[in-house]
């Protein structure tokens, strides 16, 4: 039995400098095809917020070589699912099939490499679509929230915008500032190609060498210099906005991936909140197991609030980890405030325990082996930690859980947690007319 | 390579004495299990003078059993990174849960105590009401939730159990006691009911054999059957708008009732669905309004036909300056639709996609026990997933014509407008 990180990865590398890895699992007779770009809206300027997206947007919409009356059903005919999403480091696109589809997979992800058309009237219609978008998340004050308290808690550092980007910016983009932008990052050299499935390694890259071999390697890069500064002090707003529900929000600057203080502040989550594994496709469709974690505890089962949820998602560059609560009816945010400052002071001042630590450790255990249940849940592991930083880092999960001790994670519950590390979003709801 | 076929699952069955139906399948993917164990007590069985006991009985049922404190189900639980997952739909309450393989044993304990011998402490429903309460608020907030609730209750008039909320209302919550609840179970809950699937890295010999030690002693007399008035299908349009001026965006609900999913014609009527609003993004409306409009994110049809007729709901989100245009484009396209029919070349493709996709659809632990679980609830047969294929490659044009003209006409709709939208 093996693990996704005990299975064999194979590299390889086209002379354009595209990256590409293979993981071979015979284990259904499906592929899984992702192709990964390293830009994200963290890559944007003011300006152009969301211009990441709606490229991905785009890139949907037919090319040089698929007609746009072709898209629909390219995939499909082979049974395959196809999406995409673009976040604050990176943009990927996929397709998961049976393995005859293997060749398409590739053509496609060749064409929207090299020869995506951007036609002015599509660039127009899919404004409106993406400002939908936009307003349907609007339409949910919790995501509203995290919107504005990830804008507050950074002030230098591009990871404050939205991935989706701000109104203004939307009305205002033009078609030449997309392709501009598509052109510019969406090159061999600036890309991870993932394959995981029912393929054969040799076979494999020869396919990746014929579809993606003439495709030439774009220009150097410059890449963001911006260091967000220290925060100096608490940071604080609120929402007061018709609703129902009043929710909470407390965002703390956190340490990217690679950092080694990373993996104690996945396990501090873990003891507040319960583990979510470390996969953005997969992992928060199954409820973590936090019915023992202390912010639980301290909130939902003392009725003060209907559920609370932690997240310290891998980032390239240091991110935020975010603690969310929903207030019971009738419950006060300050109350709900007041609860998780002290349990936060309390882990900064005692640590965890050694029980905590097993636990939570066991909890990572099981919820990496759920994480990649499928072909299309590895892949995405691969790509995603090959693109924030390197799949090593992925591979080297367990072991750098298995090393954490109870002093570094309360190393990072004194750093993290810090009040002037901290930023507070209430969402307050004024009543509904 | 070979040409891709599937296998088929074949899963075990078997049926203990008291009647609990117990399936196994083994697969080697992952050192995982997925236990999912469905009783027959979904939200139909709700008091008529009080839905949203089931639900209520779902987010307790997991607190505690006449062995273990809810203190004691946490660790269990927490210590593995594992959570339980318990859904109610209409008909179904389920209790599932994916656990490694080390750990299936004592899971599956544990998860068969809540589903024989709940405690249902009383301080845990008390907490659980409050969480339920606030998602009913939340729930009251959310456009897509008010309109597709709003649109089922239209479809499903007069106290019809498919019309009425599974979380039911914030003022029947509250009236709510321990005593109702463990009265519910004791009626509803019996091993005639259930049915247990376990799928994953575990052998189907110790999967049975550990489903009837923790089963075979369970005694509780069958249920009566439950009996659900008939369904009167709409015969003029009906229209209803939800004002919530706080939002941005407003939420179409839009439907029909139409078959049951033992009637002959399901498949004819999944593959016209498909076409119509599923295929790639949203089939002939996700062309239409997303596509060649840009008026919504969102948009596509979804069929549910259940034990009684299910309805058929399309979905979308548009600025509230759309509405009016996307309400209309719907129109159009079930007309022309229902006139025209679909082409042969559209139903060969979303045919081609719906068989094609089966070993994707049945690639994780989860996916098959929740197939498995389906194909028992509706007598579909060990060998469901290798005759799907056949039952949709024998749908023919005039068939899934002919659902099309059987369940869709604008004159007969059910449509609930809610956001930020105003009658003109």
């Amino acid at each position: 039995m093996r693990t996704a990180q005990t299975a064999t990865i194979r590299h390889g590398t086209l002379e354009n400098g595209l990256k590409v890895l293979i993981q071979e699992e015979h284990t259904a007779p499906l592929a899984s095809v992702w192709c990964w770009y390293k830009v994200g809206s963290k890559d944007e300027r003011p300006g152009l917020t969301g211009v990441s997206h709606w490229v991905e947007h785009m890139n949907f919409k037919g090319t040089k070589n698929i007609p746009r009356d072709q898209v629909k059903g390219i995939i499909e005919q082979y049974g395959g699912s196809w999406n995409g999403y673009t976040w604050i480091d990176q943009t990927t696109y996929l397709e998961t099939a049976t393995r005859d589809a293997l060749d398409r997979m590739l053509f496609i992800e060749s064409e929207r490499m090299a020869n995506c058309l951007y036609d002015p009237e599509d660039c127009e219609s899919e404004r409106t679509v993406i400002i939908s978008e936009l307003q349907g998340g609007e339409n949910d004050p919790d995501q509203l929230l995290e919107q504005e308290v990830t804008a507050t808690a950074f002030k230098a550092h591009p990871y404050q915008h939205p991935t989706i980007g701000w109104l203004p910016d939307l009305k205002m983009m033009t078609r030449d500032d997309l392709y501009g932008y598509y052109r510019r990052y969406y090159v061999p050299n600036n890309a991870t190609l993932v394959i995981v499935g029912d393929v054969e390694f040799d076979d494999a890259m020869r396919r990746v060498e014929h579809h993606f071999g003439g495709i030439q390697p774009g220009g150097d890069l410059e890449r963001l210099r911006t260091v967000e500064p220290d925060q100096t002090g608490e940071r604080r707003l609120t929402i007061r906005k018709e609703g129902t529900t009043a929710y909470l929000k407390i965002g703390f600057h956190a340490p990217a991936a690679a950092d080694a203080a990373f993996v104690p502040v996945v396990l501090l989550d873990a003891v507040l909140t319960g583990a979510k594994g470390l996969n953005l496709w997969s992992s928060f469709r199954a409820a973590p197991p936090q019915r023992s974690a202390r912010l639980y505890r301290a909130l939902v089962e003392r009725g003060l609030a209907s559920a609370v949820s932690g997240s310290m998602v891998p980032t390239e560059q240091p991110f935020l980890y975010t603690v969310s609560a929903t207030a019971t009816q009738g419950t006060p945010l300050s109350s709900v405030e007041r609860v998780l400052l002290e349990e936060f002071e309390r882990v900064r001042r005692d640590g965890i325990s050694d029980q905590e630590l097993t636990k939570a450790k066991a909890q990572l255990k099981a919820r990496l082996v759920f994480d990649n249940d499928s072909v299309t849940n590895i892949a995405h592991q691969l790509g995603y930690f090959e693109t924030i930083a390197s799949v090593d880092l992925f591979t080297g999960l367990p072991s750098r859980i298995a090393a954490v001790t109870r002093e570094e994670i309360a190393d990072a519950a004194r750093a993290v947690l810090a009040p002037s590390n901290r930023t507070v979003g209430w969402f307050d709801p004024l009543p509904v007319a | 390579m070979p040409p891709v076929t599937h296998a088929g699952l074949s899963p075990s069955r078997a049926t203990l004495d008291n009647g609990v139906v117990v399936l196994a399948k083994e697969t080697q993917t992952t050192p995982a299990v997925a236990i999912n164990l469905a009783v027959r007590a979904g939200s139909a069985c709700d008091p008529a003078d009080a839905p949203g006991t089931t639900w209520l009985l779902s987010r307790v049922i997991d607190r505690g059993t006449a062995r273990r404190s809810a203190d004691d189900i946490a660790e269990v639980l927490d210590s593995r990174g594992i959570s339980v997952t318990i859904t109610v739909t209409r008909h179904l309450f389920t209790v599932a849960c994916l656990c490694l393989s080390e750990d299936f044993e004592p899971v599956m304990t544990l998860l068969g105590e809540m589903v024989m011998m709940p405690s249902l402490p009383a301080e845990e429903v008390e907490t659980r009401k409050g969480q339920v309460i606030t998602a009913i608020r939340q729930d009251d907030d959310n456009p897509l939730v008010r309109a597709s609730e709003s649109l089922i209750a239209l479809l499903y008039p007069d106290g019809h159990p498919y019309g009425r909320p599974t979380k039911g209302s914030v003022e029947v919550v509250e009236t709510l006691t321990r005593d109702r609840l463990l009265e519910l179970h004791d009626q509803r809950f019996a091993p005639s009911e259930l049915s247990a699937v376990v799928v994953g890295d575990v052998s189907p010999q110790h999967a049975h054999g550990v489903a009837a030690n923790i089963f075979g002693g369970w005694r509780n007399a069958a249920p009566p059957p439950v009996t659900l008035p008939p369904v009167r299908h709409a015969t003029r349009r009906q229209r209803l708008i939800v004002p919530m001026m706080n939002k941005a965006q407003a939420d179409i609900a839009y439907g029909f009732t139409t078959i049951t999913r033992r009637d002959p014609d399901y498949y004819a009527f999944w593959l016209m669905n498909n076409v119509f609003g599923q295929y790639s993004i949203g089939g002939r409306l996700g062309d239409s309004i997303r596509e060649r409009q840009g008026m919504a994110y969102y948009v596509s049809s979804a069929l549910d036909a259940n034990v009684a007729e299910g309805p058929l709901v399309i979905r979308a989100g548009v600025s509230p300056s759309n509405v009016d245009r996307a309400v209309a484009s719907i129109d159009e396209e079930i007309t022309k639709l229902i006139t025209e029919g679909l082409t042969p070349k559209e139903l060969d493709e979303s045919r081609r996609y719906l068989i094609g996709s089966i070993p994707r659809a049945l690639e994780t632990n989860t996916a098959i026990a929740n197939f498995l679980q389906i194909a028992e609830f509706f007598g579909l047969g060990l060998d469901y997933d290798v005759r799907l294929p056949h039952l949709l490659g024998a749908v023919t044009l005039e068939q899934a014509n002919a659902a099309a003209r059987r369940a869709l006409h604008p004159d007969r709709a059910a449509l609930v407008i809610a956001g930020p939208y105003a009658e003109a």
